[in-house]
This record gives C-alpha cells, structure tokens and sequence, in this order.
C-alpha cells in the first residue's frame, strides 16, 4: 500500500517580510490533502533549491511582493535545472505584471498567480501538473 | 541497484528520492531498505519530543550547529502531524533551521504522520535507516509529544530528549505523565523565561530528587532515588536523566545538553543498554512489517468483495469481529 501525497514547498524569497498571502496559500494546499513544506521568509535562491532537494517535492511554490521576480526566478530555475530537478513544478504568485508573465513562463515557470487569484484555482493547476498517482 | 550506489556514494538527491519510496511504503521500499541495511548501525539516534512550541525545531537547530562545530554530520528528521480532515500537513519546522542552510554536512527532512500511528513509527525507523546509512554520524529526530506516537518513536532513538518550557501553567500538572519512561535527557528551554527554576524543581520532584510540596502530594510518583544523587550514569549501572536548562534561541546551554546526549551514548556503549535497545527497535519494527505484509498476503487471497462483505456482516451483526476474523485466517490453513 502506497502513501504517495503531492509535496508542495511554499517559500518566501527576497527582503520585503510579509508572508500573509504565502501563509493563505499553505493552509489551503494542507486542507486540499497535500504537504506543505513552509520555509519561511527571506529565502534566498539557493536555500529555496537546497530545501525542494531535500524534500523530494513536486512543486515549489514562491510568493514574490518585492518585484524582484526577474531576478529570483530565473535563478532558481537554473538552479533547480542544475541539480536535474527541471521536472518540478515552479509556480510564482504574487505581485506580478502582466508583461512579465510571458518571459517567466518562457524560462519555466509553470503558473503565474496574481494577488485575486483564488486558491481553488492554484489547487487545480497543482493537480493537473503533478502527473503523480496520489492515494487519499 | 542504482539508487542505492548513488546514495552511498553521497548522492544528496538519491538520498531525497530513497526517503520518499521508503516513506510511501510501496513494493519499491522493501529491496531498497534490505540493500541499504548493511550500511546501517552506525549513527547514533536522538529523538527530540516535547509539547508544542517549547523550542523544539530551534533546539535542533542549535544542537546541529553544535554537533557541526566539532566536525559531526547531521541528519534531521521533523515530524509535525497530518491533518485528520484532509490528509494534507502543513510542516513548518525549517522556519527554524534556517541557520543550517548551505552546509553539505546536514541534510533536513520533513514528514507528515500520515496514516496510524504504526504506520509512522514504521516509516520513521525506515527513513532514520536511510540517513544512517547515507553516513550521518548524528541523526535528530523531532516529533511533537502529544501521545503514544511520540512512545513509539522514542523506541527508534538511541537517546531521547524531552523539552520543557517553563509556563504551560502549573508545572507539576503540566509536564505529562509517561515522560519519566522515556526521558533519557530533559532539556528546560526558553530559561531566559520566568519560572524555569520551577520546571526544573518539578522534574526533580518527578525524578524524587527534591521535596514535593504542600498542595502537590500523590501527583508524582518518586523513584526513591537519595535527594543527593548526581544526574547521569549511576553506580548500579542505571541511569538518572539530567536536566539542562537551554536557551536554544541563542544557543546557551546547548553544549552542555550535546554533552550530556554524548555521554548517554556512552552509558548505552558501556551497559547493555544500546543491546536492549537495538532489539526493542528491532521488535517494534518487525511487529509492524509482519502485519502489514500478513495483512497483504491475505487479502491477495480473498476472492474479489469477500472483506467488503465480511465487513458489512460483522456489522449487521451476523457474526462477531474474532469469528470472522478466524475464519480468514483459516486462508492460510
Ligand atoms: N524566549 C525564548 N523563546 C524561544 C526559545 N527557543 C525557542 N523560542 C521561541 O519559541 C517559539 C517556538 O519555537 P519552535 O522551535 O518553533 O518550537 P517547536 O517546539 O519546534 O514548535 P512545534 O514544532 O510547533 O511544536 C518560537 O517563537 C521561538 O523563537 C528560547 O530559548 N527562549
Ligand atoms: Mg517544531
């Protein structure tokens, strides 16, 4: 019997310390049946990576408010990349702006969520990306 | 087999991927952990419990620090509970080990307790297996005390912590019945806090180190230990748990509680405690493996709808649970 649940690894990257939405975001993925790896505020790319290695996660999720998703992100795609972890799923919430969606989505990232979206919404797109058997 | 070469050879991902098979409990982990068995016995195992909040995650933290300061690899294993209504955890424990992030000699992990409480003593020996063999000398395991899970999972550490904080209220109701029986080390943390003084003198109460008073009579039960006994190895070859007050939030008293572990792993070395306990280990795990696979192997046996059915009976009250449940085992007869 397998217990196979989808890992979710929610993280905080950049200075600005504000997690509420991140927090909003974990407990919905928790009550959607799926583990949440919370790692707090001010991570930084490699810490983010570091940690979706360690626990053998599906999706790695990261909350940007400060703007400086340009710079995060394709970095911890290229890290992610490096330690042969291109199969996991990026997802970017946040304040992001409409011209910055296409270039994310063009290095990788797999969703863009903005400040409405709701978390049904995030819940669904984790199910359909994460092409995983899940018991429960 | 590959995995298995790649994560003794020091494969960080390997090592993720392994835990996660174990940790599933599917067909794939029983030849992985028997390959990996060999490798193991190495790593000294330290279960940190204690109610929620007292400082556990940052005890770890500073106790891994500790143990990396004189050359000691890490392995951290953090249990926080799955939720009974969805299925779903929300692990939050690294928040606080943010200090170990970047060093190759410590490797974090988190995990759910998911189904029974069975179930996670077995997935958590199977996942301290896996880091033993991947070579970590120390291995740090925090589970949350609040019940028999925290007992079974004690009987897979070497040593066990239990942490205390000071202000739960009145502290001789506070601190739980049943942690005496596997406390091997108390850790009184947040001692920066008013009343840490009082915990302390509660455990010595519990320990029947110091006098119970007024108000407080027949809520401990005394070891009859002499009121001038030195905490640690005793002379008849037992052992009296020492308590260490700690700040783990700025590292103070954290040598000394890595110490005191150190000398309990001693103690065990020299008595014939490490043997007893390897073997309850042992027990604990072998008990769950023949249920779980007993169970397997007989309902491969039963045609398709016959549990669905005997359930449904029993619960009409056609036939009682150990009839029904004889009767299945006469498959194996
Ligand atoms: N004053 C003080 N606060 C502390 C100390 N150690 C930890 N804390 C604080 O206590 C709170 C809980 O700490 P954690 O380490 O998360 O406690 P925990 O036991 O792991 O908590 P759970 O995993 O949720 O059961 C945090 O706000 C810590 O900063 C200490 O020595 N003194
Ligand atoms: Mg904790």
């Amino acid at each position: 019997m397998t217990d196979r649940k989808i890992r979710v690894l929610v993280a905080k990257p950049g200075l600005d310390g504000h997690d509420r939405g991140a927090k909003v975001v974990a407990r919905a993925l928790r009550d959607a049946g799926m583990e949440v790896i919370y790692t707090g505020i001010r991570q930084t790319p490699e810490m983010i990576v570091e940690a979706a290695l360690q626990e053998d996660v599906d999706v790695v999720g990261i909350s940007i408010l400060s703007g400086a998703h340009m710079a995060l992100c394709p970095r911890v795609l290229e890290l992610l990349n490096a330690q042969d972890m291109g199969d996991v799923v990026v997802l970017v919430g946040g304040i992001i702006p409409d011209e910055d969606v296409a270039p994310l989505k063009a290095l990788g990232v797999k969703g863009v969520f903005g400040p409405g979206t709701s978390t049904q919404d995030i819940i669904e797109f984790i199910r359909q990306s994460v092409a995983v058997p899940v018991a429960g | 087999m590959q995995l298995v070469d790649e994560l003794l050879a020091g494969n960080r991902r390997a090592l993720a991927r392994t835990i996660s098979i174990v940790e599933d409990g599917g067909p794939a982990a029983p030849p992985l952990l028997a390959a990996l068995y060999p490798h193991t016995g190495r790593g000294h195992v330290i279960g940190i419990t204690g109610a929620p909040g007292t400082g556990k995650s940052t005890l770890v933290n500073a106790l891994a620090r500790s143990y990396r300061q004189q050359g000691r690899t890490v392995g951290i294993i953090a249990v926080d509970p799955t939720s009974p209504f969805s299925g779903g955890a929300l692990l939050g424990d690294r928040v606080r080990m943010r200090d170990l992030a970047g060093d190759p000699g410590i490797f974090i992990r988190s995990m759910a307790t998911r189904g029974n409480l069975g179930g996670l003593a077995r997935a958590t020996a199977d996942v301290i297996s896996v880091l033993d063999a991947a070579g970590f000398e120390r291995i740090l395991v925090e589970t949350v005390g609040v019940g028999q899970a925290e007992v079974d999972i004690a009987s897979a550490a070497h040593t066990t912590v239990v942490v205390e904080a000071p202000g739960l209220g009145d502290e001789v109701q506070a601190i739980k019945a049943g942690v005496l029986e596997i406390a091997d080390l108390f850790a009184v943390n947040k001692a920066d806090r008013e009343g840490a003084d009082h915990t302390v003198m509660a455990l010595q109460m519990m320990q029947g180190l110091a006098p119970v008073p007024a108000g407080h009579h027949g809520t401990t039960g005394g070891t009859g230990r002499s009121h001038h006994a030195e905490a640690g190895a005793q002379p008849d070859g037992g052992w009296l748990p020492p308590i260490t007050k700690t700040v783990a939030m700025r590292g103070e008293g954290v040598e000394m509680l890595r110490d005191w572990i150190e000398l309990h792993a001693v103690h065990l070395r020299e008595t014939d405690g490490l043997a007893r306990r390897e073997v309850a280990r042992a027990a604990t795990e072998l008990d769950q493996i023949l249920r779980d696979q007993l169970i397997t192997a007989l309902l491969t046996r039963l045609p398709p709808g016959h549990l669905d059915a005997t359930l449904a009976a029993i619960a009409r009250r056609e036939i009682d649970p150990y009839t029904a449940g004889a009767q299945l085992l006469a498959q194996f007869s």
